[in-house]
């Protein structure tokens, strides 16, 4: 299969008053076409940060320092913004966290998709941009005759498809869903759930959805990355990271989420608080929280390798950890 | 009826009756509102000393509604709640005024969600936590400092006395609730309603909240009304549920019975919708029609009528049905169950 997305050793810095934050550090990861990546971790782990260094949307203080972003050959962090008009929404489209404010209040839902068709599509006829509106909406379970509604005269769940269907509208390879489903109630989420991977199946897209819920993710996702405190801290198969959690804040994160399902199993506590990224911890960044750090993980950063030892052209496939004393066949 | 008429072996310690809140909608000044959302509608359930009951539904079920009629911040439309306390005796809440309301707030209180909206960000942890003693005018200063120190160190803030005089603004979310915990706790409340504490936190905050409410309630034989949106925090949290759709319970019983047999249409949707943490689990899909709706002077028939994948005739024509024992204390509002 072919890698659609290379992202290799991104760093990204917000600069404040108080110094620069560390909220993106060395990431890389690879997707390929059809694939669907779940990012997870808590808030402040730069997962949403990512979504936007990939967009080229970061506020005027987010800087990519490092690394490069590969999209069919080219380098998005050295696009200039006649180029980034030409790969946003056409390649790569996002579908915002708050639905309630993705949209202009005063433009119907139909102008505001049509601006995007014809800002990004170039010569588009009304009628053909219609056309396109009514299929866009019927993909996504809308009732085509609601597009000329203005967005407050739809519900929370009915708004998130609509978000849907502008982010497909130039039918983009790759689709970043930052937690789209987050404020909404749990059937809705369900349905919402159920129709984004129903898409980005049919539509053969690749996806990376972000989310804080582990749950969610594993609905969603057929490979997992776990981010901690700027980096990511370990990327498998979704099946995989579910079984053999090798990561310590894996593991934590996993043994601290209560579910429905099975027997009443206790909830594990996790000391402390994730790390001021203004000055993060040297080594492994998760290290003060980690019951089984040693001298090495106060000291040096380590690496994000296979677990196997196998050296892959990509790391669109395998297990791979950052972590000096991975956690080996431990139960859940 | 009033306080008198429970028997005496009646040992809930809260126990509400008939409970509703109904809010006009437009009216005016001089014009009499013309229809009612009717957010709490005939609520009736009953918590026992040291447990805790799940109050579970979507936003705009009338959930926070009945926990701040609980706590008076919102005064009953009609319908009983009564406290059975050691210190009060039996009162009936939705009755208690003036300095009596005062008394009462000794015995009740509430933490909200959001951490970062309930604590005043000009006060230090010390003057939010030690209010209520001031308001009650219990003990004198140094008293009272000895109780905040004690209590900021029993909920986590430790050393206390590096917490005391910051502010708000310097704690993180986790943090901020744990005062917010403290402050609910500093006068010995027999029962707390608690509106989705730990929404707002993160997973590996969130645990520990959820661990300190439960060693407190342990440790002070403290009774939460605990609301929340999700089914697995409740599950963590409570003895027994109650769901709640439109203003109406349609389904209350112990915990792991309604997770493992929920018996009405909308408990089982509600479930089948929550996602599980492991790729391996299929979850059998039951999916219910529309979308929720306001309760604006519903028609007298079933609530969950129009989305319901079993109604019939019977649903339509007849009141919304009454929360009956269905055997061994699972209750149900179904006329299909």
């Amino acid at each position: 299969m072919s890698l659609i997305l290379s992202v290799q050793d991104l760093t990204m810095h917000y600069t404040t008053r108080k110094g620069d934050v560390s909220a993106v550090d060395n990431v890389s990861f690879d997707l390929e076409k059809g694939q669907s990546l779940g990012l997870v971790g808590e808030s402040g782990c730069g997962k949403t940060s990512i979504a936007f260094a990939l967009m080229r949307l970061l506020p005027e203080n987010g800087l990519i320092k490092d690394g490069y972003i590969m999209l069919d050959g080219k380098d998005v962090v050295a696009m200039d913004y006649s180029e980034l008009l030409k790969v946003r929404w056409r390649k790569m489209a996002m579908v915002f966290q708050a639905a309630m404010n993705a949209f202009n209040p005063v433009y119907t839902i139909a102008q505001q998709i049509t601006e995007a068709l014809e800002l990004h599509l170039g010569n588009i006829s009304p009628t053909q941009a219609r056309e396109r509106i009514t299929d866009l909406f019927k993909l996504v379970g809308l009732e085509p005759a609601l597009m000329d509604r203005y967005p407050h005269e739809f519900s929370g769940g009915m708004r998130q498809r609509a978000v849907i269907a502008m982010a497909l509208s130039c039918s983009p390879d790759i689709i970043i869903a930052d937690e789209p489903t987050t404020a909404l109630d749990v059937i809705v989420q369900d349905r919402i759930l159920k129709q984004i991977r129903a898409l980005q199946k049919e539509l053969n897209m690749a996806m990376i959805y972000i989310s804080h819920d582990i749950a969610v993710i594993a609905e969603v996702s057929d490979r997992i990355g776990v981010m901690y405190a700027g980096r990511m801290v370990e990327m498998a198969d979704s099946r995989d990271v579910f079984e053999h959690p090798s990561h310590p804040y894996t593991y934590a994160l996993m043994g601290a989420f209560p579910s429905i399902k099975g027997k009443r199993r206790d909830l594990k506590t996790l000391p402390g608080e994730p790390p001021d990224l203004l000055n993060p911890p040297p080594g492994c960044r998760f290290h003060p929280r980690c019951p089984y750090a040693t001298d090495v993980c106060r000291e040096k950063t380590p690496d994000f390798q296979p677990m196997d030892g196998v050296t892959r052209n990509d790391l669109s496939h395998g297990h791979y950890i950052a972590c000096w004393n991975p956690l080996k066949g431990v139960a859940l | 009826m009033n306080a008198e008429a429970i028997t005496m072996t009646d040992t809930a310690l809260v126990r509400v009756e008939a409970l509703k809140k109904h809010f006009p909608v437009g009216g005016g000044l001089f014009r009499r509102a013309k229809s009612h959302i009717y957010a709490v509608d005939d609520v009736n359930f009953a918590i026992q000393k040291g447990k805790s009951l799940g109050l579970v539904g979507e936003s705009g079920c009338g959930k926070t509604t009945t926990g701040k009629m609980l706590a008076r911040l919102h005064d009953p439309t009609d319908g009983h709640i009564f406290l059975n306390d050691m210190e009060l005796g039996k009162v009936d809440l939705a009755e208690v005024k003036g300095t009596q309301l005062k008394t009462f707030r000794r015995r009740v209180q509430m933490i909200f969600q959001d951490p970062y909206e309930s604590l005043n960000p000009r006060r230090t942890i010390f003057d939010t936590v030690v209010e209520p003693l001031a308001v009650q005018g219990i003990g004198d200063l140094i008293e009272r400092e000895e109780r905040v120190a004690n209590l900021l160190d029993l909920v986590g803030l430790t050393p206390a006395d590096t917490f005391m005089f910051r502010f708000p603004h310097e704690l993180s979310g986790g943090q901020r609730q744990r005062v917010a915990i403290a402050r609910a706790l500093i006068i010995n409340p027999a029962f707390i309603v608690a509106d989705e504490p730990t929404s707002m936190l993160d997973v590996s905050i969130r645990i520990g909240v959820m661990q300190l409410m439960q060693e407190l309630a342990d440790r002070f034989a403290v009774s939460y009304l605990y609301i929340t949106h999700d089914l697995a925090v409740a599950r963590y949290m409570c003895q027994d549920i109650a769901v709640m759709y439109l203003g109406k319970l349609v389904e209350m019983t112990e915990t792991e019975e309604l997770l493992a047999h929920p018996l009405h249409p909308y408990t089982q949707a509600l479930i089948s919708a929550v996602p599980i943490p492991d790729p391996r689990v299929q979850r059998e899909a039951i999916d219910i029609k529309g979308g929720i709706a306001q309760p604006i002077d519903p028609p007298a028939r079933c609530r969950f009528y129009d989305r319901c994948p079993r109604a019939d005739n019977q649903c339509r024509d007849n009141d919304h049905p009454p929360l009956e024992d269905k055997g061994g204390g699972h209750m149900v509002a179904c006329y299909k169950v």
